[in-house]
């Protein structure tokens, strides 16, 4: 083991640095939610749940945070939509169905 | 003056108990009267780390419930002066204690004239974690080098500053002091685990102390005995290091963060 892992480039093997990217993100979100205002994980709850009505999304793609600036407080949305383009169009195809559909019953009623 | 210092971590086996022993064991040896309970009520393991596991006949539940009284409840340590135990009750669970029951308790031992009272949590966020952590002046939030050990102690850090008195009453916050256990240098070095600069910079807490993974710690619970009394060992004496920042020497240089130099046949061969 020992004489391969002297060959090996130091780099790949750093799973140290990955552990430590990781909690900067985690860590970064807990503090948001127990600095923020009291409906912040709320808020940020409903927003999710809206945006998968549309895009299939995982629980991750949305960053909420507060910032001050100057004498006011800025909400900054963050929303990462999937990389992959043909099941985002998939989604908001379904997505526009669902909302003629609605529109349809809405008619209808 | 009577300093609370509460032992904590949100995450389970990362060294509570052991630095509970260590830290009321080193601050007794020094001259103050010191005091260390176990809030791990149903799961009582402080006993056994100190050594005393055969002495105790009443707990900290018999007490909150006032059915012994505080000297008949401590149990004075043997080798060290000035060191008593507080053990909890093995029968019961965490709903036997009360904020009120507790703060009876530590009314009781500042009256006693002692110095520290150190608490040593049970894991977890629940009721005995934050009874643990109601009355602190001070908490050691003790954290592997490990991402599930550093994202519990960052959550326990933010219910210390909401959920503690100090927090509640709108007093000075909790001074918070970043214990660091089972740190591996040499892994540190081949950057398969997380470094002190990595932790800090990740809690943002002031550093009180690294404690390197050692057998002697292994060895001295098996024993019963505190590990900062091992003097030789590497651990014990980081946990020495560790009573002098608490005391205020926090300058005082960080040991046993370099991995032992390996030649280069060992390290092709290691």
């Amino acid at each position: 083991m020992g004489f391969f892992k002297f060959f090996q480039s130091s780099k790949e093997d750093q799973s140290a640095k990955r552990a430590k990217d990781r909690l900067q993100v985690l860590i970064a979100h807990q503090r948001t939610d127990r600095t923020g205002p009291d409906y912040l994980p709320m808020l940020r709850q409903d927003i999710l749940d809206v945006i998968k009505k549309y895009v299939s999304v995982g629980d991750d793609a949305l960053s909420v945070q507060v910032d001050q600036q100057d004498d006011c407080d800025v909400l900054e949305l963050n929303i990462t939509l999937p990389e992959d383009a043909e099941a985002t169009a998939n989604a908001l195809s379904v997505a526009k169905r669902r909302a003629q559909e609605r529109a349809q019953e809405a008619t209808g009623a | 003056m009577t300093k609370t210092i509460v032992v904590t971590s949100g995450k389970g086996g990362v060294g509570k108990t052991t630095t509970s022993a260590s830290i009321a064991t080193g601050l007794a040896k020094r001259g103050y009267k010191t005091v260390v309970i176990d809030f791990d009520v149903g799961l009582r393991n402080l006993d056994l780390v100190m050594g005393c596991e055969r002495r105790v006949v009443y707990d900290l539940v018999n007490l909150v419930n006032q059915e012994s009284s505080l000297h008949q409840t401590l149990i004075k340590d043997k080798r060290i002066e000035n060191l008593y135990i507080l053990p909890a009750s093995q029968t019961r669970d965490k709903d036997a204690l009360t904020i009120e029951g507790i703060a009876r308790v530590m009314h009781k031992l500042k009256k006693s004239d002692f110095d520290y009272i150190i608490c040593d949590s049970p894991a977890g966020i629940e009721k005995g974690a934050k009874m643990a952590l109601y009355f602190a002046d001070e908490a050691i939030v003790t954290t592997n080098p490990e991402v599930s050990s550093v994202r519990d102690s960052d959550r326990i850090l933010g219910i210390l500053q909401s959920e503690s008195k100090r927090s509640k009453m709108n007093e000075e916050p909790v001074k918070e002091h970043l214990l660091i256990t089972r740190y591996n240098p040499g892994r540190v070095k081949d950057g398969q685990m997380l470094s002190v600069d990595d932790i800090v910079d990740l809690l943002a807490i002031p550093l009180l102390g690294i404690i390197p993974e050692s057998p002697t710690v292994l060895d001295c619970s098996n024993e019963g005995k505190p590990v900062i009394l091992d003097d030789d060992s590497e651990a014990g004496q980081a946990y020495s290091d560790a009573i002098d920042r608490l005391l205020g020497e926090i300058t005082k240089p960080h040991r046993f963060m370099e991995a032992p130099k390996k030649g280069f046949l060992s390290r092709l061969f290691g």
